[in-house]
């Protein structure tokens, strides 16, 4: 666990810390956190840690950065659709990036400078992370929000992520030719569910 | 439950089997068509890059569903996984009326002359495609099925310019509709290949440039392979002899129906076939001819599922020929950048071709067509396509994707494959689908001279891309693991002798004279191109066969 002298400081790197650490408890007894107004399954200091961790990967510049162009809540939609089985592993690998980010720089992941988020995740991506927050190292964790960042950033804005266009703008294509059918009817989206 | 008698009943609406409807319903038979998937109109169609044929991030829009229907893959290293559909390793087509034609990216080749004859054209030459592999000739050759290529070319519909392959086998007439104007891409790497001393032409395409049959010309968007057409210019089956075979009143198609086994009396004589519909009830539809036509991996686990006190093998698997030589093709290529943009958004995006290195190739066994790829959606650009030596993310990713979406170009090419024994399709002894029928388990490599050749077919594209003026390129490579996939054939080898085929010429099975197997499974080798036109035209004979030589009630 951290030491508490690490914690401290202001009152929102207090209230991110134990409230991570009450999601990361009710994680482990099964108990099922209450969502984020807007969301369907991250709660509010998962959604800032995963908005955080998505705008390492894809860095707002010039263009919009992952979380403005919707990835966390493409992320989370597809967390109680496509990636129902992934739900424990977002709720583990969330709260251990914390718990390392606090224990490191003494804050939470998502009030670290995006070098620093950088400096966490590059070990991850490398299997370097602690062991006793990442069995793997952090590996799998890494690759699985790589992908769904990607997915969400790149992908048609139907799904949350990609917002006004934002990766297609950037890159140079338009929007689609035929527009109305932006969204799917329940059946559609998860048709095993129907 | 029996149900009145019909002259024949195809299993599977995909390339093949609503052609041999067709061809049967026009003569008078009465005919029932079943087919697993639903029917969707081009009002069903949505551009998603990440649910689409070819991308099942979210899951795939025409089937098979993600749940009841998984498959088992036995990887190289003996590991087994249970997969549902969008998990690597299905080895997925579609599963719906039109099969892989209502999302297919329609390139409509003819194979080489040469493809029918593999053995013979290389077995003193290059031995080594022959160790431990069964490489065979067929017992039709490309003069057999011509006049079947060109009826699918004019009665399904087909555009493109084929007058500059010299390498191509003889044909009577031209395709009947021009090619769609070239892109800036088409431009650029015609120039290469000339320079190579290649020759370059306009891939023949199953969509439409002008308009054909009542429905209109492409209107060129960026969602074509992997996706129905909302103009409902691309020409699948569904859209083309299904409606055709609709009108004569002779055919019933059933959707959401899926075939179990074929019953077969004490005689050896199939009687019908017993298929679940979509509340699974089990039904018997008796039937003088029984037609399967499921997609190579789907045809083999019916007839291994089809076992009876004659055929306790399961059907046409006397000599263990059923399921065997599972392939699909090897792609390689390479991803060209380039300092201009070379991206005008024309769709569907591939468009040129060179077929100089089909044969010929120095000690090599075959070979591939090479094309420019379709457009890469932006998910699959940075998934896929992404130069290796930049970085997955951050900003140097991000600064890349913005630098050179507009500046690759890809080339790629299928590589035929060297067909093996031990790659096959069993039936799985534990795992069932949603009707409790035993699944398909897929086990098997890739031959090593196959990787040979699709080794030498990737230097070709990087030479195409750097001849066109490409500043830095890179390989896509393969891997040695199982092959099927879209272009999944082989499963039902098409040959004279009972005892190393299933079908003989005409795709009838040798062991019983009224059940045919009509799709990708009959094909012995699966050429150096995309293989629908050849499975069109294979249909188109065997239905054409069957109409002449089959008795009716
Ligand atoms: C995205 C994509 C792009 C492609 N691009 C090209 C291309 O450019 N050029 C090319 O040549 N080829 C292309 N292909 C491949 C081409 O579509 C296939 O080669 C072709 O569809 C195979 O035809 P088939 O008749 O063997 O099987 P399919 O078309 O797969 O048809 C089999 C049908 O049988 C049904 N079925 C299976 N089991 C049962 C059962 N038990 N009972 C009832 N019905 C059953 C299935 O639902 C399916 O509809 C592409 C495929 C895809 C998916
Ligand atoms: S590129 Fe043309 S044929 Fe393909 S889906 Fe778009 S409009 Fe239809």
């Amino acid at each position: 666990m951290i030491p508490s002298s690490q914690i401290g400081g202001g009152s929102l790197k207090r209230r991110t810390f134990l409230a991570s650490s009450a999601a990361a408890a009710a994680a482990g007894c099964g108990r099922k956190p209450a969502a984020a107004p807007g969301y369907r399954f991250l709660t509010p200091e998962e959604a800032d840690t995963l908005g955080a961790w998505v705008d390492t990967l894809i860095p707002p510049d010039e263009d919009p950065g992952a979380r403005e162009a919707g990835v966390v809540h493409y992320i989370d939609i597809q967390l109680t659709r496509w990636f129902r089985k992934h739900q424990s592993d977002y709720r583990a690998a969330l709260s251990a990036i914390d718990r390392w980010s606090w224990s490191r720089r003494g804050r939470a992941f998502a009030l670290l400078p995006l070098a620093e988020r950088e400096e966490l995740l590059v070990q991850m991506e490398k299997g370097k992370a602690p062991r006793d927050l990442f069995p793997d190292g952090g590996r799998a964790a890494f690759d699985l929000v790589l992908a769904h960042a990607m997915q969400g950033f790149y992908g048609n804005p139907r799904h949350g992520g990609n917002r006004g266009y934002a990766s297609w703008k950037m890159i140079g294509v338009p929007p689609m030719p035929v527009r109305g059918r932006e969204h799917y009817s329940a059946a559609e989206t998860f048709p095993e569910r129907s | 439950m029996p149900l009145p008698k019909v002259d024949a009943v195809i299993i599977g609406a995909g390339a093949a089997g609503p052609i041999v409807a067709k061809e049967l319903a026009f003569v008078g038979w009465r005919v029932v068509l079943l087919e697993k998937g639903r029917w969707y109109t081009p009002a069903d169609c949505r551009k998603d890059d990440l649910r689409n044929q070819r991308n099942p991030t979210l899951g795939y829009p025409f089937g098979p569903e993600e749940e009841g229907n998984p498959r088992v893959i036995v990887e190289l290293n003996g590991r087994e996984r249970v997969v549902k559909p969008s998990e690597p390793g299905y080895n997925n087509n579609a599963f719906c009326v039109g099969g892989g034609t209502l999302s297919y990216g329609a390139m409509a080749w003819r194979f080489h002359p040469n493809d029918f004859r593999m053995r013979s054209t290389y077995a003193s030459k290059v031995p080594r495609a022959f160790e431990n592999s069964t490489l065979e000739d067929w017992p039709i050759g490309y003069e057999d099925l011509e006049p079947y290529y060109e009826k699918a070319e004019w009665e399904i519909g087909v555009s493109g310019d084929v007058s500059g392959d010299p390498f191509k086998g003889p044909r009577r007439r031209p395709l009947p509709m021009p090619p769609l104007p070239p892109t800036r891409e088409h431009e650029i790497l015609e120039k290469g290949a000339r320079r190579l001393g290649l020759h370059p032409f306009f891939i023949p395409m199953l969509r439409n440039s002008v308009p054909y049959h009542g429905r209109p010309a492409c209107m060129r968007c960026r969602w074509c392979v992997g996706f129905a057409c909302e103009v409902d210019a691309k020409n699948g089956t569904q859209n083309t002899v299904l409606p055709m075979a609709l009108a004569t009143g002779n055919l019933e198609l059933r959707t959401e129906c899926s075939a179990k086994e074929i019953l077969v009396d004490d005689h050896g004589r199939a009687t019908g076939v017993a298929y679940f519909d979509r509340e699974g009830r089990l039904w018997e539809q008796p039937a003088r001819y029984i037609v399967v036509s499921c997609g190579a991996i789907e045809s083999a686990r019916l007839l291994l599922n089809s076992r009876s006190r004659l055929f306790p093998q399961g059907l046409g698997n006397r000599f263990d020929w059923v399921g065997r030589n599972l392939q699909g093709h090897t792609y390689t290529g390479a991803n060209g950048l380039f300092e201009e943009i070379v991206y005008d958004d024309l769709g569907p995006g591939a468009s040129i071709a060179v077929c100089d290195y089909v044969h010929g190739n120095p000690g090599l066994a075959g070979g591939a067509m090479l094309a420019n790829e379709f457009i890469r959606l932006p998910y699959q650009f940075v998934s896929g396509i992404r130069d290796p030596d930049v970085p997955r993310w951050g900003r140097a990713h991000k600064e890349f994707v913005r630098r050179a979406y507009r500046r690759i170009i890809p080339v790629q090419g299928p590589t035929q494959e060297i067909p093996v024994f031990e790659s096959r399709v069993t039936l799985d002894p534990k795992i069932r689908d949603r009707f409790g029928i035993p699944v398909a388990r897929l086990s098997g490599y890739r031959h090593p001279h196959t990787i040979e050749v699709s080794e030498y077919m990737a230097e070709r594209a990087a030479e195409w891309l750097r001849a066109s003026g490409a500043v830095k390129v890179w390989l896509r490579r393969a891997g040695r693991g199982l092959s099927a996939g879209q272009h999944q054939a082989g499963t039902c080898r098409m040959g004279r002798d009972p005892k190393t085929s299933v079908v003989d010429p005409w795709c009838r099975i040798h062991d019983v004279d009224n059940v045919y197997v009509v799709d990708a499974s009959v094909h012995v080798t699966n050429g150096a191109y995309n293989p629908v036109l050849t499975i069109m035209a294979i249909a188109y004979r065997a239905g054409d066969h069957l109409a002449r030589e089959g008795r009716r009630a």
